[in-house]
């Protein structure tokens, strides 16, 4: 009996997430599958047909998007690592007994609501808001000049969305190096400039993959601030796939767009992480 | 050369492939599709028989479309009783659809009684899925005294077997005259390069692709492919040259506050409502090429929990008092005529601001538009099959999604 109790023990304890898996993820990632495949219209139903001239044509019609997305993804994070490094740094090694306090307070934006916080950057940076209005009163700026509607603005607000998905790992990693070794780093007569690109900097880099996994991948799939503070010279594949799914419901292609956004971003990641040793970025990711 | 034979494990593999295909095929979305155009004459009998007033009912309708006091909802509800949960809930027309398709495909309840829909694309999606509850006129009694008789003719609902107008409006040019001096007539102005970058368009294709037609030169309502392509390459041109700052959804109004744009295409009540709430001087004209009429209707959907409530606030809001308040509020194309007398007798009750407010409203041309502007006024692309209208979507989407 109590053989049997132990070995069943473990699935037991793997069956919620295990059905929450697959509930949420596996039915939905194969309907999914199955619809990109499909041919027909809302109102007469979609017929699985192997239609995979949806990916050919969706891809050839929205490639700009695509690419446009996965540049967006990867200069946020960019940006985001020479923000989020000095921040990290002042706080695991300057923070003292604040260290809690100035970890809340990177997390406090996250107590509004992302869209809410969106919007809010749309009305400071709109052309004759509060920021832009005196600035162009004052003569210093042309009346013309604009911020929102260009790919800058939708990079500012993608960097500022997700800084905080950058300061954490790196604050983890740098958090945890011995200070001992930076010690003996002085001690062996290295300049501070010296022992931070040869002691701290390669042990914090575990840190910086991690971030980079948990920004680029939400960032290029990012609609919103597109959306909000861009224009049609900025629209990113989220969007597109949005359109496509709840404006034209052209449910084949929006689905045939998504995974394909799947496959390059997992692609991505995959080439990334072997390319660095899956082993410690996938560490470092999950504390 | 040896051919290699099918192997057992090719042969597995090929047949894994099979069985996945034949899975993946039962994964899909069930389409509802019946010719609505000529409904069973005894359709209505069969939806209407049995059911009986429960004294409540759930209302979805777009934001801004009625007094936040609800006044008119108030007084059903003292009238007879039936208490209305009313939720500003419909944003865009797509959307909707999308959120509550799937549910009506199962024959659930969307958890609302009535709904407005725009005679949009998804107007005869809602329609040909035969998701909206077909009309007993019987219980319409305002409704045949009262409505303008051109709506019994529309392209989209002949004989209104599923929906009464709830307001319909007028797509045209709003601009700022703070930023712009030039008289504004013409959809040209839209394109004029001297504004470069402060032009606002709307996202909505059917919208978009609409002022492209006129621009054209073309008539909306008589368009095939080969002009939307014409359309769509005199809406690039505008996009390329860097004329549009963007295209919109409701925010325009925003973004027309706030000097993002300074003339962008517009629903006539909008403006009206923005100068009145926000003291703006916005001006709203109707191109001389022509501008687009559209209409908000209300329906029920097939799957409704109050059926019999619901068309009872239908034909309570074409009580003459009724639409008369409605529209003094919501500025929008009123679909009775008799309102405009009505809004006078309120105006000479009326005294000062309030007064000089009321015969704005009833002297209106956005609001009582008189046959003048009818004749400028043109209805949208019609769809005939699915294919039509995925091929419409294939030439204008690109544009707004740069």
């Amino acid at each position: 009996m109590d053989r049997v109790k132990r070995t069943l023990t473990p699935y037991l304890l793997v069956l919620p997430g295990g059905l929450w898996l697959l509930l949420f993820f596996a039915v939905p990632m194969v309907t999914m599958l199955s619809l990109s495949l499909q041919e027909g219209d809302i109102v007469n139903g979609f017929v699985f047909t192997g239609h995979w001239q949806n990916y050919t044509e969706s891809l050839a019609d929205y490639q700009t998007q695509l690419i446009r997305s996965l540049v967006y993804g990867a200069v946020t994070s960019i940006v985001l690592i020479v923000l989020a490094f000095p921040v990290a740094y002042w706080i695991a090694f300057y923070g003292g007994r604040k260290k809690a306090t100035y970890l809340f307070l990177i997390m406090l934006p996250f107590f509004v609501s992302f869209v809410l916080r969106t919007i809010s950057w749309r009305m400071l940076l709109t052309d004759d808001g509060v920021l832009l209005h005196p600035l162009k009163s004052a003569g210093i700026l042309p009346d013309d000049f604009q911020v929102l509607g260009s790919s800058s603005a939708v990079i500012f607000g993608l960097v500022y969305s997700f800084l905080p998905f950058m300061v954490l790992p790196i604050y983890v990693a740098l958090e945890r190096i011995d200070p001992r070794v930076v010690e003996a780093a002085r001690d062996l007569y290295a300049s501070p400039m010296t022992s931070f690109r040869k002691v701290i900097f390669p042990l914090a880099l575990p840190g910086v993959f991690a971030g980079v996994l948990m920004t680029f991948v939400p960032a290029s799939s990012d609609y919103v601030n597109s959306e909000l503070l861009g224009s049609s010279e900025t629209t990113m594949i989220g969007q597109v796939i949005q359109a496509k799914f709840l404006s034209n419901s052209d449910y084949p292609s929006a689905s045939a767009l998504s995974f394909t956004l799947m496959a390059v971003l997992l692609i991505g990641v995959f080439s990334y992480a072997r390319a660095l040793g899956t082993e410690d970025v996938m560490k470092v990711a999950a504390r | 050369m040896t051919q290699s034979r099918l192997g057992r494990r090719d042969a597995l593999r090929l047949g894994g492939l099979s069985a996945m295909g034949a899975f993946l095929a039962a994964c899909g979305v069930e389409g509802k599709g019946k010719p609505q155009a000529s409904i069973a004459p005894d359709a209505v009998a069969k939806f209407w028989n049995g059911k009986t007033q429960k004294g409540q009912l759930n209302f979805a309708n777009w934001p801004l479309y009625m007094d936040p006091k609800k006044p008119e909802l108030k007084k059903f509800t003292q009238k007879t009783g039936i208490q209305v949960k009313y939720d500003e809930v419909i944003q865009e027309m797509g959307p909707w659809f999308a959120k509550v398709q799937p549910q009506l495909s199962a024959g659930q309840s969307i958890g609302y009684d009535l709904m407005v829909i725009t005679n949009s694309i998804q107007f005869g999606q809602f329609r040909d899925s035969g998701f909206l509850a077909p009309l007993d006129h019987s219980k319409l009694p305002n409704y045949a005294a009262n409505a303008a008789k051109s709506y019994a003719a529309s392209s989209y609902d002949p004989g209104n077997v599923f929906s009464i107008p709830y307001a319909s409006g007028i797509t045209g040019i709003a601009y700022d005259p703070s930023k712009i001096t030039d008289p504004v007539t013409s959809l040209a102005d839209l394109w004029n390069p001297k504004y470069k970058g402060k032009v606002g368009m709307f996202k909505d294709l059917q919208e978009l692709g609409n002022f492209g037609l006129l621009a054209a030169g073309l008539d909306p309502s008589k368009s095939d492919e080969t002009a939307w392509k014409t359309a769509a390459a005199k809406l690039k041109e505008q996009k390329d040259g860097g004329i549009v700052r963007n295209y919109y959804d409701q925010s325009y109004v925003d973004a027309l506050g706030k000097g993002e744009v300074w003339i962008t295409q517009a629903w006539s009540g909008d403006i009206f409502q923005k100068n009145v709430s926000d003291g703006t001087n916005f001006k709203f004209v109707i191109p001389s090429e022509g501008g687009t009429i559209w209409t908000d209707n209300m329906a029920i959907p097939v799957t409704a929990e109050n059926p019999v409530d619901a068309i009872e606030l239908m034909d309570f809001l074409y009580d003459l008092e009724n639409a008369t308040t409605l529209a003094e509020y919501i500025n929008y194309v009123c679909p009775v005529p008799g309102a405009q007398a009505q809004m006078k007798k309120h105006a000479a009750a009326a005294s000062g601001e309030d007064k000089e407010f009321l015969l704005s409203v009833a002297d209106s041309p956005l609001v009582f538009p008189g046959d003048a502007e009818y004749k400028r006024l043109h209805y949208y692309v019609n769809f005939n099959t699915a294919e039509e209208k995925n091929d419409f979507e294939r030439v204008f989407q690109p544009i707004v999604l740069g």
